[in-house]
């Protein structure tokens, strides 16, 4: 397998469901002279499961005999959800936990109390009789949501 | 890469990078350009990064304060997330600033693991750091610290603003991704401060109580350090006091939203002409740095 391949198909630690690719997190990866440079962006600042991705990357390179292996870090452009891939969203969807939107949107300048967007699709029962219980959920890029629905709980993924 | 069992993880015997998480933390900016922009003074662009990195870290340490005692569980998440991203700010800044000028790092026992950043935050003494002093006012209640985090949300969402124009590309770097987050933060808090005040009478008044404690410390977020005026010549700070002018006209939309005034309470004054940015701090800032210190400064040789 060529080095893109492998890290490729590492996964996040936290949302094992998607691939770092999936993820839009694995930014290059280029070989030469046996040397692989992978370069990864971090989702947000303070993500601690960054280490992880740059262990496991390492670790899955060397497995299939690429042993000189530099992870770099790359912080601009930022990361932002809109680089989650269609299958990676699926992926998200089908594990419960409902997809970003397509709008991460820049901070606005004016107070926006209360600025209802659409309602998310549950993902467990698909009605959108939807709302937020928690802006900040159980990692740092989710928040929590119930469905009046079906009255289970879910994970967004949300647009930044 | 299999993350159903923690244990698995454990085993591997190439696996070396998993046990460490501290000393073991790789270099945060590995693989980043951090070579000073020409024309700029490397000594003044490290004191700004402190003084950047110390709101973020000191902001950071007292929303951990929260942990365990938050009045519901989700918003108990929400402020650990809130100083989780803080303090990953932090400690970009902070590795910037030893990037910049390694002359800032405190000196540490020779073979010491402790990596640049760590060395900033846990073994600087208070008279070296250069937080605002509105960071350092005690959580207080629930209403104090909602009120004090959409008073800095706010006025450091407009300083990072300023800053993705930066032309140092590692501040630029961090201020766009960090212009994401405390948008979210700035929501978070102003909501609760609207939700406080049409609430309840008793929610009311422990909010017009919380004005009046994070008002007196709003002067000090207009004032500009020579450092910053200096680096905002070469385009490389943002200016504080106008980031404060977008802020304030923002915070006047909370007010307004939550049939709000300003408190009539007199500004904090300096020391002597000194406030946070020069080191001059208030009695409070001491005890967090002493609690949030004391296990790396016993083990300055430990691994973690």
């Amino acid at each position: 397998m060529s080095a893109r391949d492998v890290a490729a198909a590492v996964t996040d630690p936290e949302l094992p469901m998607l691939t770092l690719e999936d993820l839009g997190v694995l930014r290059d990866v280029t070989e030469h002279d046996g040397r692989v440079v992978v370069t990864i962006t971090p989702t947000y600042t303070g993500c601690p499961a960054m280490a992880t991705m740059r262990a496991d990357l390492e670790v899955a390179l060397r497995r299939a005999g690429h042993l000189d292996v530099v992870v770099r870090t790359s912080l601009s452009p930022a990361w932002t959800t809109d680089w989650i891939t269609e299958r990676g969203r699926r992926a998200l969807a089908e594990h419960g936990i409902a997809p970003p939107r397509h709008d991460a949107r820049p901070a606005p300048v004016d107070l926006v109390l209360l600025a209802p967007r659409p309602a998310l699709a549950c993902p467990l029962c698909g009605s959108d009789d939807t709302r937020e219980l928690s802006r900040f959920g159980t990692t740092a890029c989710r928040s929590l949501q119930v469905c009046r629905a079906c009255g289970e709980t879910f994970d967004h993924l949300k647009e930044i | 890469m299999d993350h159903d069992n923690a244990y698995d993880g454990l085993v591997e015997t190439q696996d070396d990078a998993r046990w460490a998480f501290g000393t073991g933390f790789d270099d945060p900016l590995a693989g980043v350009d951090t070579t000073v922009p020409t024309g700029v003074d490397g000594a003044a662009l490290a004191a700004y990064c402190l003084m950047l990195g110390d709101d973020a870290l000191v902001s950071a340490q007292r929303l951990a304060q929260w942990s365990t005692r938050a009045p519901e569980l989700e918003e108990e998440v929400a402020l650990a997330n809130i100083g989780l991203d803080l303090l990953g700010q932090a400690r970009l800044l902070l590795a910037r600033a030893a990037a910049a000028d390694p002359s800032v790092v405190p000196p540490l026992p020779e073979g010491s693991p402790v990596p640049s950043e760590d060395a900033l935050a846990f073994f600087r003494d208070a008279p070296a750091f250069r937080p605002v002093h509105l960071t350092q006012v005690p959580n207080g209640d629930f209403a104090v610290t909602v009120v004090r985090l959409t008073v800095l949300s706010t006025w450091r969402l407009e300083v990072l603003r300023a800053l993705t124009a930066s032309r140092d590309p590692v501040l630029a770097a961090v201020a766009e991704k960090g212009v994401k987050e405390l948008s979210y933060h700035r929501d978070y808090a102003a909501r609760w401060c609207v939700t406080l005040a049409q609430g309840t009478a008793v929610s009311r008044s422990r909010l017009v109580g919380a004005l009046g404690v994070v008002w007196p410390y709003l002067a000090e977020l207009s004032r500009v350090h020579p450092v910053e005026r200096s680096l905002v010549e070469v385009g490389v700070a943002a200016d504080p006091s106008a980031a404060w002018l977008v802020a304030s006209a923002f915070l006047d939309q909370v007010l307004a939203a939550g049939d709000l005034e300003p408190p009539g309470t007199r500004s904090v004054g300096t020391m002597g002409g000194r406030a946070g940015r020069d080191g001059a701090h208030t009695e409070w800032l001491g005890p967090l740095l002493d609690e949030m210190q004391v296990v790396a400064r016993a083990h300055p040789m430990g691994r973690w």
